[in-house]
């Protein structure tokens, strides 16, 4: 096995250049190191100057997602050994305006994930008093909605999503899967609320289907699934709205 | 030093997106060809209208509408426009089972079972066809 | 504040239908129209069958069904490839117009010949 291992990382200092250049280190290849030990490798030994997010470094925080040889990853997850024989790009996360380097600026998403309320919503006189304990779940019902609520927020789905960079009103996949995580929880009475914000031409509607989301998920979360689902809930919805005026809520 | 730059304003980088993005990765190109096969659907109910026109036109006028349809480069271009309807074919049933949820009872009926349905369902209707065309 | 009725649900929900229905007949009818026919593989229909078989309004009234649903399905797609494709959604209302308007047009046609069919 090689030594070393180039990593080809995409640069970006607005103070220097107005556009992004490539910069290329030697890191060395050893069996159980992940793109992100390279990038710590980078930043400790080679060139401090270097920015990227990183936390838990084991999969779960979700904030290590970066496109390296063009695919969304989360850096922490991949071997450098898979990607040989190199050089091995690192690319920000697509789909997200670059800060510096290879942080992206994620306001983007947190503002629509906070459009569709990723919260139980109860109708106030149907609150429970917590002296009278919890909600209680069968497991059929938490099995409905358990897949969306792995999502960690790492963004990958969006970086896949090519509608998400063409349509920047575009809700996106993760957005969505989390709206339908609360909408099929049985303790959650807020779908007709969610509705008005992803029933919209810049919500569900935007989806074709490409599904690479679903693809590039590491947690399993199935958006693309997740969406369509809902495209078929809300189109439902809306001739049950049309047909049927007088229906109460 | 960028002479661009603004210290308390910095300029974040988007990238502009290339006309040709589905080329980039597979997976985009097999996306576009998936959602260009709707042009095969809008060809041949086209040409279906056409045909049931031709056959309101008298025989004569059918028999030169079959000696129409047996020209080779239209043969081809047929060919082409079957292809496409079958790649249609198979990525939507691929893609339904995705969107619908069927529950017999608390049992969720699960993908591949879904997609046989469809399939048994297209041989169905194709068998259908065959049969309601079949001269006599 | 309260959003305009957003009128996507409907229109997908045609796209969807004619996907099913195009794909679940189309192929049959290509194949045996128009490869099969052309090229000898089978017993083909005379010019008299595909009459008399026409003349069943149940089936003029499906054949009808098939084509406007394989129409919108295309109208609908087209727009999105359109979109994404060739990343010309500033022109939305001209490319809804030419696709959901020659859909429109092809139903009307479909209608009419269908029905004037003697």
């Amino acid at each position: 096995m090689a030594e070393t291992v180039t990593l080809k990382i995409r640069r970006y200092h607005p103070e220097k250049a107005s556009e992004p250049y490539w910069q290329s280190y030697e890191v060395p290849l050893r069996r159980e190191w992940m793109i992100l030990d390279g990038l710590n490798y980078i930043k400790d030994h080679l060139d401090g100057t270097l920015s990227y997010r990183w936390a838990c470094r084991m999969g779960v925080c979700g904030s290590c997602g970066m496109m390296v040889d063009g695919e969304p990853v989360l850096t922490c997850a991949t071997y450098l050994e898979k990607l040989l024989p190199g050089p091995i790009r690192v690319e920000p996360l697509r789909g997200f305006p670059v800060i510096r380097d290879l942080v992206g600026d994620l306001d983007d998403f947190i503002g629509k994930l906070n459009k569709v309320k990723p919260w139980i919503i109860r109708r106030e006189e149907e609150e429970k008093d917590p002296a009278e304990g919890e909600y209680l779940q069968t497991p059929q019902q938490l099995e409905e909605f358990k897949r969306y609520s792995m999502c960690i927020n790492c963004m990958l789905c969006y970086a896949a999503c090519p509608i998400y960079e063409l349509e920047p009103h575009f809700l996106g996949p993760a957005a969505i899967a989390l709206a339908q995580r609360y909408n099929m929880d049985s303790r959650d009475q807020g779908a007709i609320e969610r509705m008005k914000e992803l029933s919209q031409d810049e919500g569900i509607w935007a989806c074709t289907f490409v599904g690479e989301c679903s693809e590039v998920c590491p947690k399993d979360v199935d958006p693309a699934g997740a969406i369509q689902r809902y495209k078929l809930t809300a189109a439902l919805e809306w001739y049950k709205s049309l047909l049927l005026p007088w229906r109460k809520q | 030093m960028n002479p661009d730059y603004k210290l308390y304003h910095p300029k974040w980088y988007r990238r502009r997106i290339p006309i040709f993005w589905w080329l980039q990765r597979l997976a985009y190109t097999k996306f576009i060809f998936r959602e260009l096969t709707s042009l095969g659907v809008l060809y041949a109910a086209i040409l279906i209208l056409v045909q049931v026109w031709a056959l309101s036109q008298g025989e004569a006028f059918y028999e030169r509408w079959l000696a129409w349809l047996s020209w080779r480069p239209v043969l081809a271009l047929h060919a082409l426009v079957f292809l496409a309807l079958i790649f249609h074919l198979v990525t939507w049933f691929s893609l339904a089972p995705k969107a619908m949820v069927v529950r017999l009872g608390s049992w969720r009926v699960p993908d591949r079972v879904l997609l046989l349905a469809h399939y048994l369902a297209w041989l169905g209707a194709t068998a259908l066809v065959f049969w309601g065309l079949k001269g006599r | 504040m309260s959003r305009r009725r957003c009128n996507e649900p409907f229109f997908w929900s045609l796209f969807s239908s004619g996907g099913m229905i195009s794909a679940l007949i189309l192929p049959g009818l290509v194949f045996f129209l128009w490869i099969a026919t052309p090229l000898g593989w089978w017993q083909s229909p005379s010019y008299a069958d595909l009459v008399m078989l026409l003349e069943n309004p149940l089936l003029r009234a499906g054949l009808f069904i098939v084509i406007s649903l394989s129409a919108v399905h295309w109208g609908h797609r087209f727009r999105f490839t359109l979109y994404d494709g060739l990343q010309l959604s500033h022109l939305y209302g001209l490319i809804a117009t030419v696709c959901y308007g020659g859909a429109a047009l092809i139903v009307c046609i479909a209608a009419y010949v269908l029905w004037s069919f003697a």
